[in-house]
């Protein structure tokens, strides 16, 4: 335990940081006070935004860091989003639509190894396929006017979710935000911290040498591309179920392709991928409150072209700053390469 | 007699047509060292790949501890106490020396990796055989003979009793290569048996106890280290009398053709790599510029054949001023260019041989009819260059990636030759090349030389330096600390400031 609290000490002071600031804030100005209701809405907006954008950016890093490149994480938020909201519609359960969501994210992330690793398919096509698949089948599939049977529960954390500010921000919730902050820590400690990490890690840097130590390359990519699915259904089910309560058309509206951005400005951190999604909704957030104040005027629109404006200018600062998995993309055949 | 540890078959492994292994019979006992010599291509990768799992056996046994075993992958040579430092190190860069050294034998601390004891694994390992590393650096910082000894480490790690090394020493400086000989004699007398591949017919002599030569798939002889000699080896080897030592006459030294003044370049990581770096080298003189590498070498090449930009000075070609050129132009100014990295830089491997041998000159009249290709001409082309330079192919309309490494290497240099340069730059003109190619391809350089070209020789192997120049400057840190002439220069002299000493 200590190791990981000296290897993530940044996090941990930041946090401490900032769980100071927000009891001295609360303190000061008062549990009603103007500038706390404000910052505690700007920030839930934040957090509302960046749910999905973690669990699809943890996808990216999950599959680049065992060298596969999965564009195709759009494709299965959107399949995810659509058969949760309809599965739970017809079963009259929200527990058994979330459970189908989670199931088609892992089974499109299957086909996606299967395409990858397999066949060795170019993974770039791969992810295209992945994504036209799931915008046709969700668009002819869909039908008008089911509804959830009933909301997906919130639920507290005993404790922590009395912290001012931060806690009925990030610890009350439907379970997938909740458990957004444990697979976030978990993939943290799981990366850097077990043999699956360290395994992961060599899979994705250098493949070759992981097979001479006696690693089934193959087989270990096609589980971890697999596994990272149950994450991308878990956004697509964050979207139709815990976040609203209905399915739309292309309802995913990018978050996937966001993702990878956020994998990117995250250096392939899965820490890093959390704050920097929470920022892209931190500057949605701020950008709408201040449109509420009227403090500017710009169109609504502008507004929500921000995450994709920022996207812009921090993929042209931060590419050629950071490094990539090196064998990201380039699909492994044994006794090639030495 | 001996134990033996290591007993082979009648091993044969059959690639399409290609019997790469066909028939091999070997043992190696318990602490001994036996050297795999033979021409690229002669199987020694495909057998020692065959006993680490890397590639199953068509037919023919392997035998590990007097019982034949059936080795199906790489966890399971390990498991058997078979250990293999490859060609190419297989570590990963961005990781440190000791979750490489512990990868795919995790100790383990409940769910979390147990790095303090990886380390103290490494500290253990590296300090009962004198093998110097520091367990926490990250492997992509440390020089190649360090990663070396990371290697040994790792399979140490794993209990080997029989060691497999992959050309061990083509990557390292002559003082590495030394270490590296020293370690391997402690290890055998400690009781470990290696086997080991390499081209150097010296190192083989300072270290093997008995060495057997391979040739198109077959042992083709045994013999004890201590019963023969450099050409002897080199006989068996290629099947015919080679001369080791390249015939040349004295230099007829003609006017000032390369002149390179305080000249800076910058490598990949925008560190200064070239640093005041001043050299002329004149027609009819062969310039070996010895280093060890890493030292600017590369980018002292790269910037001189047009490939990267000079930050500072200015480099000359025959009077003509070639600092911030293109590589079309300096071809076109008489710069023949033998690049380090023949693969990347060398060769369009997809392209035919054809295509290959005219890279440099398919645009000009002689191989064209107006704006088409002349194919005919560029045919007569190759079968010309094919034939005198006794390039091993079925056709010159097969792919250059058909070749294998000498013959690759006889392409570029045919190319290069063609043009009749007036500089010849040769980086690493014979890495990687087995004996019989190098024999010609030194024969070529000396040829040009004396048809009056200035020759800039930059090679990591003192002794083809020693052996080719007339006039070797010394690099290190990016500029020349010495030049002096060929004749009689003194190896460990040259070595000492290779690595930065007087």
């Amino acid at each position: 335990m200590t190791d990981f609290i000296r290897n993530n000490r940044v996090a941990v002071i930041g946090a401490a940081v900032v769980l100071l600031a927000c009891i001295v804030l609360t303190l000061v100005a008062g549990t009603d006070s103007d500038i706390v209701r404000k910052t505690t809405s700007i920030l839930r907006f934040a957090w509302t935004f960046a749910i999905p954008l973690v669990l699809a950016a943890l996808v990216g890093v999950i599959g680049e860091r065992s060298g596969v490149v999965n564009i195709g994480i759009e494709g299965q938020i959107l399949a995810s989003a659509f058969a949760g909201f309809f599965v739970a519609a017809a079963s009259g359960s929200v527990w058994i639509g979330i459970l189908a969501g989670l199931l088609t994210g892992m089974v499109m992330g299957a086909f996606l190894a299967w395409l990858c690793v397999r066949l060795r398919m170019d993974q770039i096509i791969a992810g295209v396929v992945l994504n036209i698949v799931a915008t046709g089948i969700t668009s002819f599939y869909y039908v008008q006017g089911k509804s959830l049977p009933s909301g997906v529960p919130v639920w507290e954390v005993p404790l922590l979710s009395k912290i001012p500010i931060i806690g009925p921000v990030f610890f009350r919730g439907g379970p997938i935000a909740l458990g957004t902050l444990v697979v976030v820590v978990g993939l943290v400690f799981a990366l850097f911290h077990t043999r699956w990490g360290l395994r992961t890690r060599a899979i994705g840097e250098y493949p070759t040498a992981a097979d001479t130590a006696g690693i089934n390359v193959n087989l270990m990519r096609f589980v971890n591309v697999t596994m990272a699915g149950l994450l991308a259904g878990a956004a697509g089910a964050v979207l139709s179920m815990e976040q609203s309560s209905t399915f739309e058309r292309g309802m995913s509206a990018g978050k996937g392709f966001l993702a990878l951005a956020i994998m990117i400005f995250g250096a392939w951190f899965p820490g890093r991928a959390f704050f920097a999604a929470l920022f892209f909704g931190l500057m949605s957030g701020l950008a709408s409150q201040l449109q509420a104040d009227k403090v500017v005027n710009i169109p609504q629109q502008f507004i929500n072209l921000l995450p994709f404006v920022l996207t812009l200018i921090i993929l042209s600062v931060a590419a050629g700053r950071v490094r990539p998995p090196a064998a990201s993309g380039q699909p492994f055949v044994k006794g090639e390469g030495s | 007699m001996a134990e033996r540890i290591l007993d082979i078959e009648g091993l044969v492994k059959v690639y399409g047509t290609v019997r790469a292994n066909d028939g091999i019979t070997l043992h190696v006992n318990r602490g001994e060292i036996v050297a795999l010599l033979g021409e690229n291509g002669a199987g020694k990768s495909t057998l020692v790949k065959q006993i680490f799992g890397l590639v199953i056996p068509d037919s023919g046994t392997i035998s590990i501890n007097g019982s034949v075993a059936k080795i199906k992958d790489p966890t399971d040579a390990i498991a058997r106490g078979v250990g293999m430092v490859h060609q190419h190190f297989q570590l990963v860069p961005v990781m440190t020396v000791a979750e490489n050294v512990v990868l795919g034998n995790e100790p383990l601390k409940g769910l979390r990796l147990d790095l303090s004891s990886a380390r103290e694994l490494v500290r253990t390992i590296s300090e009962r055989h004198g093998l110097e590393v520091d367990p926490d650096a990250i492997i992509e910082d440390l020089p190649v003979g360090t990663q070396q000894r990371v290697e040994i480490i790792k399979a140490l790690s794993r209990k080997v009793e029989l060691l497999i090394l992959d050309e061990p020493t083509a990557v390292l400086t002559p003082q590495e290569t030394d270490e590296l000989l020293a370690v391997m004699k402690e290890l055998a007398a400690a009781g470990t048996a290696i086997v080991f591949i390499t081209h150097k017919l010296r190192e083989v002599l300072a270290v093997a106890d008995r060495v057997y030569v391979l040739r198109r798939g077959k042992t083709v002889g045994e013999v004890k280290a201590s019963e023969t000699d450099a050409a002897g080896l080199a006989q068996l080897m290629v099947g015919r009398t080679v001369v080791l030592q390249v015939d040349k006459e004295d230099p007829k030294v003609g006017a000032e053709v390369l002149k390179v003044t305080d000249l800076e370049v910058m490598d990949d990581r925008h560190l200064k790599a070239v640093n005041g770096f001043n050299l002329t080298v004149n027609a009819g003189e062969i310039v070996g510029v010895a280093g060890v590498e890493g030292n600017g070498q590369r980018e002292l090449v790269e910037a001189i054949a047009g490939m990267r930009r000079p930050v500072k000075g200015a480099i000359a070609l025959g009077g003509v001023d070639i600092t911030l050129a293109n590589p079309y132009q300096t071809h076109a100014a008489g710069l023949g260019h033998i690049p380090e990295d023949r693969e990347k830089h060398g060769l369009v491997s997809d392209y035919s041989i054809a295509d290959n041998l005219v890279l440099n000159r398919f645009d000009e009249p002689e191989f064209r009819n107006g704006p088409v290709r002349d194919t005919a001409a560029i045919n007569a082309n190759a079968d010309n260059w094919i034939k005198t330079f006794d390039i091993r192919t079925p056709s010159g309309d097969l792919p250059a990636s058909s070749l294998s490494g000498g013959n690759k290497q006889k392409v570029v240099v045919a190319r290069e030759m063609s043009i009749e340069p007036r500089l010849l730059l040769a980086a690493q003109p014979t890495r990687g090349v087995d004996v019989g190619s190098i024999e010609f391809i030194h024969r070529r350089i000396v040829e040009a030389r004396d048809r009056g070209a200035a020759v800039l020789l930059v090679s990591a192997e003192l002794d083809e330096i020693l052996g080719l120049a007339d006039r070797i400057a010394v690099i290190h840190s990016g500029k020349v600390v010495k030049e002096m002439p060929a004749e009689g220069a003194d190896r460990t002299y040259i070595g000492e400031l290779m690595a930065g000493g007087h």
